[in-house]
């Protein structure tokens, strides 16, 4: 009995092998993009449906075909646990032959998804995700990490506003994977322009209620309150930092330290007026930008935010390295993706790091005042332009090793 | 400077106050939810979403037709009362002589249902909704600043709490409100419509959260998921005091509300799950809750 399994897992075994021996072409006779990402909670607005839009728009662009093959788009709800996103991702790339994921916002999920397609060899296109581990010790051969990350809203948003003269900081930090890694970012970014960290309080992810650990920032005394959290987190710290006065008695400022677009749209402009704020794309930038801005509005009756278009930016990426490489195996493609530099209305001239990091310039924006803002969406105004190599770390910086 | 536990006592005052503003909340949700189970035998679990309706209400108010807080203060709740009566008379009444569980699932995949459309056509990131200018600003208590709009929760919620624990416990109509649920049918055979009692409780209980989803509205966005994110705590508010008990609703919701604030204090960590860790052990040694009956 235990011989004829033996038999049969070798067997298996063979088939598999001679199975991969084959590759090359389109596995499938498709190229399936999953779009993986909060869908109904607190980061749906700044991704969610929105991301998968623009997925599709890139598939469109290339006629909805690729190397002769038709290529397919599916999207699902992860719901910010962990454990739902890895068995998605597995069911995915085992059951359905899904080629490529995309986006994953929440660091945490994020973190697991990169296990499972680190050890299924499958391309994972990081829009969402904050955390720079993700191209540091959590690093994959066929792991990308796109729009922006926790190092590069350190550099943008921490040193401006040490600058400034904010030199003391107290953190108000999401309690996970992500607000942990931007603290610790944040951190060591203020302390290396000559500030100081008095304290943290970590609040729970979705948190209802900010007042509680507001108060606690204020009575810190520090300069600035750093909020290291993100969406839905983000826009209740700031409206009830306003309700309590936090800022208007002009001792204390607060620094956003990862702010979409969608948050700014939800808090409106009198309350979220004079943020600063590090991103990686803004709509209102150059004609390019505007033009497929327009489209995704059309759309979805939004602009998008930075993960919705670096997702088009990635996988319009992807497709062309397909295209190039004639396959959609995953290390053949990866390796391509990081050959080619990236050029469209997302990044000018962005080069892949070996450790997946896509490096391009970042902006440093102020929110405007209701008074300056010509109407909804126009919100922004660039007050810097962070060079790539300056927002993000390099490879001997970030701590990825990569096998070979 | 003296301290207690390492904090100083300012300090900690404001984080009670805090947690009475937040036991507010509780106490007015889990007030509603304890009129509907004492009175219907239902746990609605709709209730959440009916909070997030009152606030939309309000929102839906301001916006397309002008009408200001003071007003969706008064008509917001109507609305959702409004709502629930529908819902009770075409759906809920069917399932009385069933088990529990069939009002749970219907109230929870009504919920759902409210929920998804909202989030459908408003998206996560929700709406702001203003204070009223009358509310602005905000006193300086020495040692903490305490919004006007905040102080203005907490008496509403504790006057709306008083008024319907006497309404039901002091006055003739809750006499018959208490007897009728204790044996309908002796009840009806005195001359009192009895299922127009029970529509009557239910349209109020939810017309409560609808109420409280107006005061929530200036504190939190007026978003979609504002009910499913508060429920939970609500559910467990009841089940500590004890399924149906009205008082026992009020005290612990503020009282759980207070020992939050205190969470967020001195291991803020744990500050969402301390309620439930509290239920756990409040079901262990007095499984009817703390001021439940055992049946």
């Amino acid at each position: 009995m235990i011989a004829r399994l033996l038999a049969g897992a070798a067997l298996a075994a063979l088939a598999v092998g001679s199975a991969q021996a084959q590759q090359g072409k389109i596995s499938g006779d498709v190229v399936k993009i999953g779009v993986l990402n909060d869908r109904s909670g607190l980061y749906a607005d700044l991704g969610g449906e929105g991301s998968a839009v623009a997925v599709r728009m890139a598939v469109e662009e290339v006629g909805g075909k690729i190397l002769g093959k038709p290529i397919e788009v599916v999207s699902a709800d992860h719901q910010n646990k962990p454990d739902i996103g890895s068995n998605l991702s597995r069911e995915w790339i085992d059951r359905d032959g899904v080629d490529v994921i995309v986006d994953v916002p929440n660091s945490g999920v994020a973190l697991a998804v990169q296990e499972v397609t680190r050890e299924k060899k499958t391309i994972f296109l990081m829009q969402g995700p904050a955390t720079s581990r993700l191209t540091g010790d959590a690093c994959s051969p066929t792991g990308f990490h796109w729009a922006y990350d926790t190092r590069a809203l350190a550099v943008g948003t921490g040193q401006a506003i040490v600058k400034e003269g904010g030199k003391s900081w107290f953190f108000l930090t999401a309690d996970y994977a992500f607000g942990h890694q931007l603290e610790t970012d944040t951190a060591a970014q203020v302390k290396k322009a000559g500030g100081s960290v008095v304290g943290a309080v970590r609040a729970p992810l979705n948190t209802a209620d900010f007042s509680s650990f507001l108060l606690q920032a204020q009575s810190s005394g520090a300069q600035v309150i750093g909020l290291a959290n993100a969406g839905g987190d983000t826009i209740t710290s700031i409206k009830q930092a306003s309700e309590f006065g936090l800022t208007q008695s002009g001792q204390q400022k607060l620094a956003g330290l990862l702010i979409f677009l969608s948050d700014v749209h939800a808090l409106g402009l009198q309350v979220a007026q004079d943020l600063v704020l590090t991103t990686g794309f803004y709509w209102d930038m150059d004609d390019e930008k505007r033009a497929w801005s327009e489209k995704y509005k059309a759309k979805t009756g939004k602009m998008p935010t930075m993960v919705q278009a670096g997702s088009y930016s990635s996988v319009k990426h992807y497709l062309k390295a397909v295209e190039a490489a004639g396959t959609d195996d995953g290390p053949t493609v990866a390796a391509k993706m990081k050959e080619m530099p990236v050029n469209d209305m997302f990044a000018k001239n962005g080069k892949i790091l070996p450790n997946g990091r896509m490096v391009h310039d970042m902006y440093l924006a102020r929110v405007k005042k209701p008074s300056e803002s010509k109407g909804p969406w126009d919100y922004y105004e660039i007050i810097r332009t962070i060079p790539g190599d300056e927002a993000f770390a390099t490879l001997a910086e970030s701590g990825c090793k990569l096998p070979g | 400077m003296s301290t207690i536990f390492g904090i100083p006592p300012q300090a900690l005052f404001g984080q009670l106050l805090l947690g009475l503003i937040n036991g507010s909340f509780y106490a007015l949700l889990s007030l509603g939810l304890a009129v509907i189970f004492g009175m219907l035998n239902v746990i609605n679990f709709a209730h959440g979403a009916l909070y997030m309706l009152g606030a939309f209400v309000a929102w839906l108010l301001l916006t397309t037709a002008g009408i200001g807080y003071w007003w969706a203060l008064l008509l917001a709740p109507l609305v959702v009362g409004a709502f629930g009566v529908v819902l009770e008379k075409t759906l809920l009444s069917r399932l009385y002589k069933l088990d529990h569980l069939y009002g749970l699932l219907l109230t929870f995949g009504l919920a759902l249902i409210v929920e998804g459309a909202f989030r459908h056509f408003y998206g996560v990131s929700g709406q702001p909704y203003p204070i009223p200018d009358l509310l602005r600003g905000g006193q300086n208590l020495g040692f903490m600043f305490l919004p006007n709009y905040r102080g203005w929760v907490v008496v509403a919620s504790l006057v709306v709490c008083l008024a319907t624990w006497y309404a039901i416990e002091r006055t003739k109509l809750g006499a018959y409100l208490r007897a009728a649920t204790e044996n309908p049918v002796l009840v009806q055979a005195f001359g009192i419509n009895v299922p127009l009692m029970i529509t009557a409780t239910y349209g109020f209980g939810v017309a409560l959260a609808g109420l409280a989803g107006v005061l929530a509205a200036p504190i939190y966005q007026v978003s979609p998921l504002m009910g499913s994110n508060l429920i939970i705590v609500v559910f467990a508010v009841v089940v500590i005091g004890g399924m149906g008990s009205i008082l026992g609703a009020v005290l612990t919701g503020y009282g759980l509300g207070l020992l939050e604030g205190l969470t967020k204090v001195f291991y803020p960590e744990a500050s969402n799950i301390v309620v439930f860790v509290i239920m756990a052990v409040v079901l262990l040694i007095k499984p009817a809750g703390l001021f439940g009956r055992e049946r």
